[in-house]
């Protein structure tokens, strides 16, 4: 077993396998986002009480939903840098941050749209809005350390610690609007229950959550590669590699 | 289709200006970041491909050298 | 696992544990901060202060909607069933505030015990379907049992 996770942490087994899956990815990411988006902007029902203006919900759920999860993903990959010193965990961590931040300015930015029509205020201070702002600074705040830091080895852990110690921070998103009084609305989609909306309506939303998967999958995989190339460009593998390419 | 004709699409009964924002903000976001990642990675392939064939013409023949200064991983366990 | 990694693995471990439980203590600590508003009951037991600028939150009573003929201003009561607030405002309503919707106020109580508000914000549910569902659903229970119906419904009706 031990072995099999110090294969993963090869840069050049990495290499190799995602160079593989990153056309299916693109290709499955790509299908299913528009399938999703298209299907709800076009084709599914008005909502009985807003109108069109909850067909942001498309591109609103997708993008908060990625932004949690890669932050999660993010602190796993961090424990392994603490732990086993591993770097490809690093590389990750390193390579996917900017698009965590992407997602969450996104999900921000699309809520405060959609709460302008429906709610009456673009921005309010509750703990679901506020929680999901701290999260756009920690990704903010991982991003500007690592650049802060010349030495790739202490760079690797002193983001790796702010990443761990802001984990807290996901279950506060998840369960705030539980927890406390929010005028943001609980979460439509629940583990152990029906989603809150008819399939005509979940679906697309689902699609588009899976295809935005994709793609993320797709941009961790080129953004990790580019960021192997410039860590590793003077082993005898890369070179090899490279040279070995056409063009 | 929930529309009757396109303008009526377009409109969003009065909502269209947010739904379309928000649609035309999240594509170019990330189309642009998918862009942008792409082509750093080509800038970072093209860059080490220059940089071997420039070491070849220039060691040549030569046989190489006994000592490089490549890093070397040592195990801190 | 080597013992050295099985060290750093309880440090780390250690590292989260403590701060999700500072992070935890300290926001149940600030639990009545966190909460945007306070509730009807909450209001009408005397727990808010008066003349503090404050938020309110609750289901706007059925019927109980008043627009004065000549200016902006709305009177409403708020109500989460078990208590009720008498809540004025001028100024443009969301465009989903209705009677019966969830709404939250911004303002300040007066000796009166009216709620006056510079702020009125429309709150939703979850829920999510379409008109000619929501209408069906309305013929069927008539408003009577309005939420839980819904849920029931809105089940059956998810095809």
């Amino acid at each position: 077993m031990w072995q099999f996770f110090h294969k993963l942490g090869s840069p050049k087994w990495f290499f190799g396998i995602a160079t593989r899956f990153m056309p299916w990815l693109l290709a499955a990411g790509a299908i299913l986002l528009m399938a999703g988006v298209v299907w709800g902007l076009a084709f599914a029902p008005k909502d009985y009480l807003q109108g069109n203006s909850y067909r942001i919900i498309f591109i609103h759920v997708p993008t908060a939903f990625l932004a949690q999860s890669i932050y999660i993903m993010m602190a796993f990959a961090a424990v392994v840098t603490l732990v086993w010193r591993m770097k490809l965990a690093d590389v990750f961590v390193k390579s996917v941050a900017p698009v965590g931040l992407i997602f969450t300015f996104l999900s921000l930015f699309t809520g405060a749209v959609w709460g302008k029509p429906t709610w009456g205020t673009w921005w309010v201070w509750d703990a679901r809005l506020t929680s999901m702002l701290i999260l756009l600074f920690l990704y903010g705040g991982a991003i500007a350390l690592d650049r802060a830091i010349n030495d790739e080895k202490s760079a690797a852990r002193a983001v790796a610690v702010l990443v761990l110690v802001g984990v807290v921070n996901i279950p506060i998103i998840q369960y705030s609007v539980e927890w406390w009084n929010t005028l943001h609305q609980p979460s439509t989609f629940k583990l152990t229950e029906k989603p809150s909306m008819p399939a005509e309506m979940w679906v697309p939303l689902l699609l588009s959550v899976l295809g935005l998967y994709c793609l993320f999958g797709w941009l961790a995989c080129v953004r990790m590669k580019t960021e192997i190339l410039m860590r590793e460009q003077k082993t005898r593998w890369v070179r090899e590699l490279i040279m070995a390419e056409r063009g | 289709m929930a529309f009757e004709s396109f303008s009526a699409f377009i409109a969003m009964e009065g909502h269209g200006p947010y739904v379309w924002t928000c649609y035309a903000v999240f594509a170019v976001l990330l189309i642009g970041l998918m862009v942008q990642s792409y082509r750093h990675h080509r800038a970072v392939t093209s860059a080490c491909k220059r940089r071997y064939q420039q070491q070849k013409s220039t060691v040549g023949n030569r046989p190489k050298p006994a000592a490089t200064f490549t890093r070397v991983e040592v195990s801190q366990d | 696992m080597h013992p050295i990694r099985k060290k750093r693995l309880t440090i780390v471990l250690f590292l989260v544990a403590g701060i999700a439980i500072a992070v935890g203590l300290t926001t149940y600590a600030l639990r009545q901060n966190i909460n945007l508003f306070y509730d009807p009951t909450e209001i009408a037991a005397g727990n808010a202060p008066v003349d503090v600028r404050i938020r309110a939150g609750g289901m706007v009573e059925e019927g109980s909607v008043a627009r004065d003929a000549d200016s902006l201003l709305v009177s409403f009561r708020v109500t989460d069933f078990s208590a009720s607030v008498p809540v004025q405002y001028e100024g443009i309503l969301p465009d989903l505030f209705a009677e019966g919707q969830g709404v939250v106020a911004m303002g300040r109580l007066n000796d009166q015990g009216v709620f006056v508000a510079d702020q009125v914000l429309a709150k939703h549910d979850e829920n999510y379907m379409p008109p000619e569902v929501a209408e069906a659903l309305e013929r069927s229970s008539k408003g009577q049992h309005k939420s839980a119906d819904v849920e029931k419904a809105a089940e059956t009706t998810a095809y």
